[in-house]
């Protein structure tokens, strides 16, 4: 479904000049399936949050082979949303529909056939009705899953999906990304459950602020590669001096 | 005394009250619907700040056009009112402050210069009637101005209404989805002043907030649809005027105050009777089987 790779280019982003993603190169190619892993604080949410465009890298590039922002579907770690909204299910739901219906055009059958779908395949029905303020923490997760099934996007970004998830709506959910890598779309998922990853995922990106490992899920979570990952210090270091790593040196 | 005079006859004899009542409930139409986005936003001080962010313009309509010219102060209170929405969302944009800081900070300044305008040249009576309105004198030029403003209000309203509810609820999804968030909020900031400007004609700057807020939050007790919040603010604040007008000329009291006070009631009857109040607490009802 996508036409070219999403490239990183010598990528680094810095809170407060203290990157948190150090010169990171790279791609995922289209249609892949990728994992990205890695310890608390090595910048996974970070490096999502570039990709989506609310990060502005401050050096490198990122491209997006082509597709617009809008075209990515992005499941954020912890959204800003309004969970007290009077808003249903099915409604939050059928907002996934936000590139074909946008702020003017009525809402279709046919979209609202999708939404209830969608409810189903994360084993929701029967909640439409329902107002968001009046879910558990796992079944409003579930609720967003199934907007960003409706939402049909060629790449599909996710932070965390699980956590709060049962074992078995996990196993459902994971069926998903997996169709949805059948379909060719470009997934790409911060995971913490390695055995997931190695389950699921061909691909593994595996960051501590710079770049462990990237490529085969088998030959980046090795004992090696994972013993580097946990030595990242976690806290910044407040004397550190000014990154002299030279642009385009590392490929 | 038959129920004839004490519900129908002020209003069936006097034109004043008469013209009260159509205006207030044009004001809930208007500002019961706006009021219920304020509260969910979790804008409700931003409302208050607003109204007193319309004083300093009123007051230069008032300093160029004298004599209360409606449509002087109310141009005015606009300008001033979206400026100061405008200067708040930028500084709040620009710099660590959030937005409800940066308002409260240009309120203050605009409430200041505002009185000190008006008591340039007008009189203490001037002050008052601007701080706290004359909704007894409003003529049909004022009714005019209150029932458009209540029908563009109505109109903006349904036609921004998917992007507006998208944006309160999930701004980060709106953002993500190519959705102009910034547009629809500065939208609704306009209707906010505009809401501010019709109901600072019958109830004063300081006031016209009330007959928004309070509605929003009797809705928002009673209803868990947006829809049917509308619908309870814009009938609490229509009740409110009915009630609040009947009670001031009975008891001879102020009018702009009853009214708020009467809506002040039904929100304290609401707490301790809406689903989740403290009446139903006491009568427990057991549960079900699943
Ligand atoms: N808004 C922020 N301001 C300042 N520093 C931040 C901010 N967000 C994240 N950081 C810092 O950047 C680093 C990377 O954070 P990030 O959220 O990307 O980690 P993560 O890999 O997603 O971790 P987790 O597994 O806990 O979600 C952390 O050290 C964190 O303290
Ligand atoms: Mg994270």
């Amino acid at each position: 479904m996508t036409s070219a790779a999403i490239r990183f280019q010598d990528v680094t982003v810095a809170y407060d000049r203290h990157p948190a993603l150090h010169h990171l190169t790279g791609s995922f190619d289209p249609g892949s399936l990728t994992a990205i892993a890695g310890p608390n604080g090595a910048g996974k949410s970070t490096l999502l949050r570039a990709l989506m465009g609310e990060l502005a890298p401050v050096t490198g590039r990122i491209e997006r082979g082509g597709l617009a922002l809008r075209d990515l579907g992005y499941l954020p770690q912890a959204a800003a949303i309004e969970r007290g909204f009077p808003i249903t299910v099915a409604d939050t739901v059928i907002l996934g529909g936000w590139r074909r219906i946008g702020s003017f055009r009525g809402v279709t059958r046919a979209l609202r056939r999708r939404a209830a779908e969608a409810l189903e395949a994360v084993g929701l029905e029967g909640f439409d009705a329902r107002p968001v303020s009046a879910l558990s923490a796992g079944q409003f997760q579930r609720v967003l899953f199934a907007r960003l099934l409706v939402q049909d996007a060629p790449v599909i970004v996710l932070d965390e999906p699980f956590t709060a998830i049962d074992a078995r709506t996990t196993r459902d959910l994971l069926d998903i990304v997996t169709r949805w890598h059948g379909e060719g779309r470009t997934v790409i998922a911060v995971l913490h459950d390695f055995d997931q990853v190695r389950a699921h995922f061909p691909q593994t990106l595996l960051l501590a602020r710079d770049l462990i490992g990237w490529g085969p899920t088998r030959d980046t979570l090795t004992p090696a590669n994972l013993r580097r990952a946990r030595a990242m210090a976690e806290a910044w270091d407040e004397s550190a001096a000014i990154c002299d790593i030279p642009p385009e040196t590392r490929s | 005394m038959s129920v004839y005079s004490l519900i129908f006859q002020p209003f069936a004899e006097y034109g004043f009250m008469r013209r009260a009542l159509v205006a207030s409930v044009c004001l809930g139409i208007g500002a019961g619907p706006v009021g219920v986005l304020l509260m969910l936003r979790r804008m409700s001080l931003v409302g208050d700040a607003m109204s007193h962010a319309v004083l300093p313009g009123a007051a230069i309509g008032f300093l160029i056009a004298g004599n209360l010219s409606l449509l002087a102060m109310g141009l005015g209170g606009l300008v001033a009112g979206l400026s100061v929405a405008l200067l708040a969302g930028l500084v709040s944009r620009t710099t660590t402050l959030r937005e409800d800081a940066s308002f409260a900070s240009f309120y203050l300044t605009s409430l200041a210069l505002g009185v000190l305008i008006v008591s340039l040249r007008g009189s203490n009576i001037d002050l008052l009637h601007i701080l706290f309105g004359t909704i007894l004198a409003i003529d049909a030029q004022a009714l005019v101005l209150v029932g458009t403003i209540s029908s563009v209000t109505l109109v903006l309203l349904a036609l921004v209404y998917r992007p507006l509810v998208a944006e309160c609820f999930d701004p980060g999804f709106l953002r993500a989805v190519g959705g102009r968030g910034s547009l629809y909020h500065g939208l609704f900031l306009f209707l906010v002043v505009l809401n501010l400007v019709a109901g600072f004609q019958a109830l004063g700057t300081l006031m016209a907030v009330g007959l928004m807020m309070l509605p929003a939050a009797i809705a928002q007790l009673w209803a868990r649809s947006l829809p049917a919040m509308f619908a309870i603010a814009t009938g609490a604040a229509a009740l409110s005027g009915f009630v609040g007008l009947l009670l001031s000329y009975h008891l001879r009291f102020a009018s702009g105050p009853t009214i708020i006070l009467t809506a002040s009631a039904l929100y304290a009857v609401s707490l301790l009777t809406c689903p989740s109040g403290v009446l139903r607490r006491l009568l427990k009802r057991p549960h079900l089987a699943g």
